[in-house]
């Protein structure tokens, strides 16, 4: 009877495992053979209003790279305090939990937040409130990130700075932010591939413009805000263009992630 | 040098809290208008941008309460007999206020309903597939199958969400639709849309806590002549347990505040569900749908939604991170 059982339950769990691959790869199959029909030269060439996808594809970068540029000092910068200042007070513990909170908010909110501290004051939506909106949802990964690896730097390599009379300002940036910096990189380009597949802030904040704009001050294009427009769309080839913006979209975020991967592991070695 | 730097990371650090507080500060700012207009009662009230007379405000009560639609569903009633007692006391309320003869009324209690049935409807789906996904790579597939789905799956939960919303409203809808009659998009399909969008994320982070399990626990109950399920059951679980829970939450949550893969599925609809396949509504595709269009009082009410989300979504958080992930 316990063999039995035993058996059911391998059987059980394996079936669910495979019930859960069968949907995942049910989705990177219709998204490869949808995007990929689609897929030409002109996308990358015309901008949306020609049937391309070359605005919105830059405005998406340049707003999340933009964002990641804000984030990263301050980011990297918060986690160091967290790790290398703040001890293990009552505070500091307290403002790590408030970080982790943070992370998992859920973005349309901060969307909405951005909406009334941006968009309504000027008036109208624009690159900087998107880059805002982005700014405030990776910070807390970046933080999170570079708290946890300098968790792993030996605490003798500090002492031994110390020992020889190095500040901690030095000790600090020469010797344990070196040691951790595979670790912050991955962390980084994680928190970018993160927020480069994000929709819900952006929809309200930044809009999305068919025109080539590199004018963060103003409403400005965007690949993913683009993507939900296209897609429900009645036109089928603005639908085509939608999977195929959705198909470039996945294979940024997926090449990026093995990027931060790569990077972790030839740490590890 | 030494000091600014200081004062620099603490200043970082600090603004992650200003931020967060802003953000609360801020929603509750501009959600102040609805608030003083429907106080509570907004939270039970069905209605959404109806116009109401309030000439002969008992009447209008009335009418308010034969215009919820009927629920078998014991808790739902509760819920009325709520929002029967709230109307009233804002009846009064606005006696004194005699503002205008009419007003649009607004409710959050569709988009809360068709939130928390999608949300719910997605961990029943998820929770055992990805436990069963967690339980297979840790302790039944061997090491060269385990690796690269492992990482398959940890790839797939860094898919935008936008892509499932997407795929659930092209296929994954007509697909139910035709197994389970009804429309293509609705609240199964947005439930069972976000059950697919947490299995990797779940299962990713209830495999890292099954990992924790020492093997020389594993081991020892091999030795006595366990079985793979009896391990499992009665070592792996309990070991890990504040670990996968904490997993589940963080993934509710994580279904309670998404956008784009309900977006597209659920419909947009302000009506309660007769059946798990009609369309109805959640408070982020409100948000996302109506933003654009609103100014003034209805600009405000998606405020208090967003707060009632934010609100809903930290306690989740909260309840995660404090009880069942404490970090050492």
């Amino acid at each position: 009877m316990r063999l039995i059982l035993n058996r059911l339950f391998l059987i059980f769990s394996s079936a669910a495992a495979l019930v859960g691959l069968f949907f995942l790869a049910w989705i990177l199959f219709t998204l490869c053979s949808k995007g990929l029909a689609g897929l030409s030269l002109s996308v990358f060439t015309n901008d949306l209003i020609d049937g391309g996808l070359r605005n919105v594809i830059v405005g998406q970068l340049m707003m999340s790279g933009v964002a990641t540029f804000m984030g990263i000092p301050v980011g990297i910068l918060a986690g160091i305090y967290l790790q290398e200042y703040g001890g293990n007070s009552k505070t500091t513990e307290f403002m790590r939990d408030l970080s982790d909170v943070m992370m998992s908010a859920p973005s349309i909110v901060i969307g909405t937040f951005v909406y009334a501290i941006v968009v309504v004051p000027t008036g109208h939506t624009s690159g900087w409130a998107g880059v805002l909106a982005l700014f405030i949802l990776m910070v807390p990964i970046i933080v999170r990130t570079t708290d946890d690896m300098l968790k792993l730097v030996p605490t003798e390599l500090r002492e031994a700075g110390i020992a020889i009379g190095a500040s901690k300002y030095h000790v600090t940036m020469n010797i344990v932010v070196r040691y951790a910096k595979a670790g912050i990189l991955t962390g980084i380009l994680l928190a970018f591939a993160r927020v480069i597949g994000e929709t819900a802030p952006l929809l309200y904040t930044s809009g999305s413009s068919e025109f080539w704009s590199t004018d963060l001050g103003d409403t400005f294009p965007s690949l993913t805000v683009s993507i939900y427009n296209l897609a429900t769309m009645p036109d089928d080839e603005m639908v085509q263009l939608g999977w195929t913006g959705a198909f470039l979209l996945t294979a940024m975020v997926l090449v990026i992630n093995l990027l931060g991967r790569y990077a972790s592991n030839k740490k590890r070695r | 040098m030494e000091l600014i730097f200081k004062k620099l990371a603490q200043f970082s650090a600090s603004l992650v809290f200003f931020i967060l507080a802003a953000t609360a500060l801020v929603l509750y700012l501009s959600a102040r208008p609805a608030i003083e207009e429907f106080g509570l009662s907004f939270l039970f009230e069905s209605r959404w941008g109806v116009e109401e007379t309030r000439l002969q405000p008992v009447l209008s009560a009335d009418q308010a309460f034969d215009e919820v639609p009927v629920i078998e569903d014991s808790e739902d009633v509760l819920l009325d007999d709520d929002f029967i007692d709230d109307e009233d006391d804002f009846v009064g309320d606005d006696d004194d206020e005699s503002s205008g003869d009419t007003r649009i009324v607004y409710g959050a209690l569709v988009p809360i309903v068709g939130t928390l049935f999608s949300t719910v409807i997605a961990m029943f789906f998820s929770i055992p597939i990805a436990m069963g996904i967690a339980v297979f790579l840790s302790e039944i597939a061997p090491k060269m199958v385990a690796k690269p789905v492992g990482v398959a799956i940890e790839l797939l939960a860094s898919i935008p969400s936008i892509i499932y919303g997407m795929w659930g409203l092209f296929y994954f809808g007509p697909f139910i639709a035709e197994i389970f009659g009804g429309n293509t998009v609705s609240l199964l399909v947005a439930g069972l849309v976000l059950g697919i969008m947490v299995i990797p994320f779940m299962a990713a982070l209830s495999r890292d806590a099954i990992s924790t399990v020492p093997d020389m626990l594993k081991e020892s109950a091999y030795a006595m002549g366990a079985t793979k399920l009896e391990v499992i059951k009665d070592v792996v679980f309990p070991y890990a347990k504040s670990g996968i829970i904490g997993s589940i939450i963080l993934s509710f949550g994580r279904a309670l505040g998404e956008t784009m893969a309900v977006a597209f599925v659920i419909g947009g609809v302000y009506q309660f569900v007769g059946k798990v396949t009609d369309p109805t509504n959640s408070i982020p595709v409100v948000l996302a749908n109506s933003f654009a269009e609103s100014s003034g009082l209805s600009l405000s009410v998606l405020f208090y939604l967003a707060l009632i989300l934010f609100a809903m979504s930290f306690i989740v958080i909260a309840v995660a991170k404090f009880f069942f992930l404490r970090r050492k």
